[in-house]
Formats: C-alpha cells, structure tokens, sequence
C-alpha cells in the first residue's frame, strides 16, 4: 500500500514538475505572487479596496510598457544579436513625432508650439513610422560593425536624438510651410484631446465607469486609467504574438543562425545583412510605439523622460528574463519592475509605516561618525533617507550579479529547434537510444538539434 | 564569370565606402574653406577661434588622459568598459576630499571637507584653493586621486570583472555598465548630488592676437604641464620597462604571452591599475580646470572619451590622445558653425561614427601595440 501511494505521490510530483517546466505556468505564478504581495503590501499600507485596485493598475501600467519595449529588444539582441543600447532614442522619436503631429495648429494657452492637427491614428502611425526610419538610418551604416562598436554607435544616437530634443534649435522650425516644434528643453505639452478617447467616448464604456464604481469605488477618472492599462496589456499581448510568430517564422529561424554564427547563415546563401536591416527596423518601430503608448495620455513630455537610464532599465528587465525568450522577456518586466522599480519606495514606505525613523543627519559624514562610537542609529537613518539613491545602486548590483550567476536569465535556455518539422513529439522508440550519427552537435545550446 | 561578379562587388563595395568618404572629405574641405576665407575676410574673429582652439586643446588634452586607461583596458582585456567615467569622477571627489583636508584644515571640520563639502558648507573659493594660493593642497589632491582611484578600481576589477573575465566582451560590457549605475549611485550617496564650486580665481596671461585676447589661466598651465607629463610617463613606461613590454605583448596576443611566460594576471592588475589611476588624475584636472564637480560628470564625459579612443584605434595610446585632442578641438570649432554650444557632443558623437564608417579601425591603423 505504502509504495503504492509514494509511487502515486513521485507521480504526482513528476507532473508537477512537468508542470512547473512550461514558461507559461512560471509566468502565472510570478504575476499571481506579485500582484498577491502588492495587494498585501496596499492592506498593510491601510490602503482602502480603491487604492489597492490603483497600486495594481499601475504596476500593470509598467509591466506593460517596460514588457513591450523588452519584447522589441528581445527580437534584436535575444534573437538576431543585436546589441542596441540607444532603445530611449528610438522610444523619444516614436513620442515626439506623434506628438508634433497631434498637436492642432493653432497653439493656446500654455502650450506654445503648433503641430500640424493630424487626427491620432494617423499620428501614431507616423511615429512609428518615424522610429522605424530612425532605425534604417541607423543600421545601414552600422551594422557592418562589431557588435561593440555597434553598441557605441546606438547609444551615441540616443545622445544625438535627446541633445537634439533638449537643443533650442529645433524649439519651433516649419517643414513645407507648416509649423513644428520639440519644444527644446521645456518639451511639449498635451493640448489634444485625450488619445484614448476613441474608447472612452464609447457607449458600453460608460457602463464599465460604472462597474468600477461598483466593484471598487473608482471615479471616471480611475475607471479611464484602468481601461488604459487594460488597452496596454492587450498591445502586449500583441506584441508578444507578433514576435513570437516572427521568432517562430522561416525569417525568425535565419535571425537566430545570425545569433549563433552569422559566417555559417552567409555561406546557406542568407543574405545577413538584409534580414539584419529588416528586423532592426521591425524593432525600433514597436520601441517607438511603446514610447508613443507610454507617455501620450500625460500632460506633456521634456527630453529627460529618454536618459539613458530607460535603456538600462530595459536591459535589466531582459537579462533577468533572459535573452531569446519571448516568455522571458514578460516575466522579466514583471519582476524588474515589482522588485527593483517599484518596490524600494513600497519597502520605504513600509518600514516608515511600523517605526518612526527619526531626522536623519543630512550628509554622509554625520552618518558615519557615530558608527565609530558604536551608534548606527544615525547611519540607517540617512540610509532610510537616501533610499532611493540606493535603489538605483541595487539596480546595477542586480545587474552585476545576473552576470556573474545566470548570464541566461531565468527563461534563456534558448534551446529552440530550428526544424519546421516537430522532433520532441516523436515517440522515444522510433528516435532510438543511441547516439545520433551527425555527431555531439548539439552541446553548443543552439539551433542545432 | 564568378572572378567578374566578385570583382564588381568588390568595386561595389570600395565604392560606397569611397562615396562616404568623399562626401566627408568635400565636407570638410568646404568648411576649412569657409574658415580660412571667413578669417582673412574678417567674418570670424581671429581670436575667438584661437579661443576655440585652446579650449579644444585643454579639454581634448583630459579626454585623452582618460582615454589612455579606456584604451589600455578595451585592447588587453577585450571589453568596451562603460563604467569608465564613473571611475573618472570617483577619482575627483577622492582628490579633492584631500585637497580641501589639506587647504582647509582648522577652518571646518574633517567630515565635511573630505566629503567635498556636500551641503555647501565650505566653497573652493573661501578655502582659497588654486595651484598659485595652496599649491601643496592641489599637488597632494592630485596624488590621491591618481593612487587612491588605481587601489580602488583594482578592487572593483575583483569583485566585479575578474569572476566573468572569460565569458567574452559582450558580457564583460553589460556587467560594466552594471558597475557604472552602482558606482555613480554610490557616490551620490556617499558625496550627495548637489554641484558645486571647487576653486578660486586663478592669475592669468592674456596674449594679444590681432583682433583680442586669448587667456592662458594658472589652472589651464597646471592643465598642460600635469596632461603631458603624465603621457610622456606612460609612453615611457611602454616602451621601456619590461612590464610595459609584457602588456604589449598581451594585447598582441594573450594566449602566446601566456605560453611565453608572462604574468598575465599581474599584468591585467597593472593595466587597471595605470588605467584607473590615470582616468582619476583626469577628473582631478577637469575639476581644476572647470572649477566645479559634481557626481556625473564623468559619465557625461565617457561616449566623448569613446569617441577619442575610438577615432584614435583602440589599443593606441597614442591614437587615445590624439583622438582626444581631435574630439576636443573639433567640439570647440563647431561653435564658429553652430554658435550656443548646444551642438558641441553632437559633433563629438557625429565624429565618432564617421570614423566608425569610415575607418572602423580607428585612425592608427587598429595596430594594437599599446
């Protein structure tokens, strides 16, 4: 009986475990334990259900973008290895265009610069547009580079494109007569019509207004942004599905020779560098239109929205994912942005929550004197105070640390087959134990089984 | 046939590249044109452009100085490393906690002036610092930060580059930018972000050229003096000392250095050793010569000191300093064009990948003998 019931039990565990091997199932129980500790957090927090219901929206908000923009940068370095650093460039390209083309004619009020009054989808398209152009005049020259150089060149274009922005020159300029401006350093306010208001404008939206004021005591208000964050997460899901169906194309199945030995794809007759140009343009236009989604609902945008410091953000949510993992690149926004993003300012607020801290002493120095004498009471003070400055510090230790111990991520393993034909799915006796004729290929972790 | 199509592509090939090429140099014909034509007619002012040009000179001059180490580093240990500029400005706050513990002793307390004073307690100027008033504090800041910046990055080589020193550029790269976010965090936590002023006014000679003045300050000769010196060592040290010899040796080729014998561990200690301490005598001089520090500096700094080492060939520290002193001055000379300094970096950048296009190899030749 006993034996029976461990065999059951080793059973029950094996499918368990096959279970837990699908990215799917990891990325279900990553999000539930994170959106189950936030709302843990909001409750200990004394947050009312509305304020929980909103702490999650935005961090859904988040996920979604930095999601988006990871997938886009997935396809270029995950699976064509691509080492673009200069993805705010392509992000603020995205933005501003559609942006300058939004805005009307006539500027008013505090907005001071016209654009040229396209209506929004129009708008949004030529961003893109605008982000993929950027992209082709990036890699036409550039990709004959190694990928470091190749690396320099994209984030020196992100610097261009943000001192560009940032330049009085370029504040208010006429492009065949009609007037245009970035604004310089002061930016761009949003003085068009809110760009979701294609749904919100809807008939049933307003019955979803009132659902939410139901459900969770929303306001219009709340009820918009939750509808925004839902529209967001259907774009990534989009997203997800269009670069899936590219990585899983015969197209995807050249970009990953690329990756793995672009010589070998030359010489199958592959013209490399064209697939390249194709799939860094395919990349920089959806960065564009994530930087279009991101930021086009706010009030208005200044060029320090693209430091460098997105870029890295980006990479950070890629590597803990794990490069050439679509599924990866999801979880890895997940967790980059729960953990490291927005979770220090819920760890600070928590800790001010159950102790009072104190003033903390205002410069490093008075923070380290009393440890001297024993007494780090003032040292965590001033730790507590510059919290934030640590967080940015624990980003890159994050990143430093990946390296050293899982350069693949969580989701990296990278073992796609590069057979249009299923292999795993045969039974095991036809395929045979023994090994293979072709030879130990397949101990490279690439394409090649 | 085959020997026909390749020949055509090849002379396809050669060609786009000679087009770029030709382009940039009718580009830049046109300008020098334009400058030697706006100069004798009096549109440019002879002075102001000679003002450039030594602006240029000084701030291609720590460029380079920091470029040496980035270069070194890139062809020995095969890794772009981006946290370069954080080493740059780790180097300057050490220095100048000793300059104003040394010019300000008994004047605050010792907290504040190691830290650079990070609330303003204290100002370069009411210390009176400048090589001509304390010049033991200034030489001794120097010191420190080129010691304290080699002892220091030798420590971060340990702790955060050697454990993936074989795992390629690519990831060496992505962990330095890691090092680089941690390292400029750090020193806002420890030195505070606000900016401010490390100097006081320093005497001056003026030189009449036609048409005005070109000022040559006491901070721009301590500039010239320390920038060259340190080169001249460096050169020294390269071509003459036997551990010079090794690292030559290693960037050539590491495998057959090591199979010939060379320490090539106590040669990697050494390189960022002489990289880390020269990055931090650069931002000791930059902070001298601008007279303010703050804690990004250095980053900032870093894609114009790829630029240099790029446009110069990596591995050349004789390319790192040219490249330098092209960047610089070619920053500078943009303004004669695009008055309002708000084009400066992009022409760096803009520079940088010309030559990116042009001679991938930089303008020595990539020959990688240090």
């Amino acid at each position: 009986m006993s034996a029976n019931t461990t065999a059951n039990a080793t059973d029950e565990r094996t499918r368990l475990e096959a279970l837990w091997e699908r990215d799917a199932v990891k990325i279900f129980v990553a999000f539930a334990a994170i959106y189950l500790v936030y709302a843990a957090i909001g409750l200990a927090l004394g947050y009312s259900l509305d304020g929980i219901v909103n702490t999650l929206r935005r961090m859904t908000y988040l996920i979604a973008v930095y999601g988006m923009v990871t997938l886009a940068l997935n396809l270029h370095w995950g699976y064509t290895g691509l080492f673009n650093i200069g993805v705010a460039g392509f992000m603020a390209i995205g933005l501003y265009v559609t942006m300058m083309l939004a805005k009307p004619v006539d500027p008013t009020g505090a907005a001071q610069y016209p654009g040229l009054g396209l209506p929004m989808p129009i708008a949004i398209a030529g961003g893109v547009v605008a982000a993929g152009l950027a992209g082709l005049v990036v890699a036409i020259p550039a990709l004959r580079l190694r990928a470091d150089y190749f690396a320099i060149t994209t984030i020196a274009f992100a610097e261009i494109v943000r001192l560009g922005l940032t330049s009085g020159m370029a504040q208010q300029f006429s492009v065949f007569g009609a007037e245009l401006g970035t604004g310089g350093g002061r930016g761009l306010t949003r003085n068009y019509g809110d760009p979701m208001n294609v749904i919100f404008e809807l008939e049933a939206f307003s019955s979803f207004v009132d659902l939410t004021n139901a459900l969770f005591g929303f306001g219009p208000t709340q009820a918009r942004a939750l509808a925004y964050s839902i529209v967001l997460v259907l774009v990534l899901i989009g997203f997800y599905w269009l670069i899936q169906r590219t990585s899983r194309s015969p197209f995807g199945r050249v970009l990953k020779a690329i990756r793995e030995d672009e010589e070998a794809a030359q010489s199958l007759g592959k013209n490399t560098n064209r697939f390249k140009i194709k799939v860094f343009v395919l990349g920089c236009a959806l960065m564009g239109l994530a930087g279009i989604l991101w930021r086009f609902r706010r009030t208005g945008v200044t060029p320090t929205a693209f430091r460098p410091h997105v870029t890295f953000y980006i990479w950070i949510a890629l590597i803990i994912g794990g490069a050439g993992s679509n599924t990866g690149s999801v979880l890895g926004s997940g967790l980059f942005v729960a953990v490291l993003f927005e979770g220090p300012r819920y760890v600070r607020r928590l800790i001010e929550e159950v102790v009072t801290v104190g003033d903390a002493p205002n410069t490093f120095a008075g923070a380290v004197g009393p440890l001297l004498s024993a007494n780090p009471a003032p040292f965590l003070r001033y730790t507590f105070e510059e919290f934030l400055t640590l967080q940015f510090v624990l980003m890159g230790v994050a990143l430093v640390l990946l390296m050293h111990r899982r350069p693949d991520g969580l989701l990296g393993h990278r073992e796609e087959t590069a057979a249009a034909i299923p292999l795993a799915d045969r039974p095991v006796a036809e395929t045979g134990a023994g090994p293979r004729p072709g030879g130990t290929d397949s101990d490279r972790g690439g394409d090649s089984q | 046939m085959s020997t026909v199509d390749e020949a055509v592509n090849r002379g396809r090939n050669l060609s786009s590249e000679q087009f770029l090429l030709l382009v940039v140099g009718i580009g830049a014909v046109a300008l020098l044109g334009d400058l030697i034509l706006g100069l004798a007619s009096g549109t440019y002012s002879i002075s102001r452009v000679a003002r450039y040009v030594t602006e240029g000179i000084l701030y291609g001059l720590i460029i380079g100085l920091a470029g040496i180490g980035l270069s070194m580093t890139y062809s020995i240990l095969n890794f772009a490393n981006f946290a370069h500029g954080d080493y740059v400005t780790t180097g300057a706050f050490f220095g100048w906690g000793v300059t104003y513990l040394v010019a300000g002793w008994g004047v605050a307390s010792v907290g504040p002036l190691v830290l650079v004073a990070p609330q303003r307690e204290v100002s370069g100027a009411q210390l009176d610092v400048a090589i001509t008033a304390t010049p033991i504090a200034v030489l001794a800041g120097l010191l420190v930060a080129g010691v304290a910046t080699a002892l220091f990055v030798l420590l971060i080589d340990r702790l955060a580059f050697k454990p993936v020193r074989g795992s390629g550029g690519i990831p060496l790269l992505i962990t330095s930018v890691g090092v680089a976010f941690a390292l400029r965090y750090v020193l806002v936590f420890v030195y505070s972000s606000s900016t401010r002023g490390t100097t006081a006014s320093v005497p001056s000679v003026d030189f009449l050229l036609v048409d005005g003045y070109v000022s040559i300050g006491a901070h721009d000769a301590t500039l010239i003096v320390a920038a060259v010196a340190l080169m001249l060592g460096v050169h020294f040290l390269l071509q003459r000392t036997k551990l010079g010899k090794a690292m030559r040796a290693m960037s050539d080729n590491r495998d057959l250095a090591l199979v010939t014998g060379i320490p090539t561990e106590r040669v990697i200690r050494w390189t960022w050793m002489i990289g880390g301490g020269l990055a931090g005598t650069a931002g000791y001089l930059m902070v001298l010569w601008t007279g303010t520090i703050d804690w990004q500096f250095g980053w900032l700094l870093l894609l114009l000191i790829f630029a240099a080492v790029i446009l110069g060939g990596i591995g050349s520290i004789y390319g790192a300093i040219f490249g330098g002193l092209v960047i610089g001055v070619g920053m500078h000379m943009s303004m004669i064009w695009l008055p309002g300094g708000d084009f400066t970096t992009i022409t760096a950048f803009l520079l940088m990948i010309l030559v990116l296009l042009i001679r991938p190899s930089g303008l020595f030749g990539g020959k990688t003998t240090a």
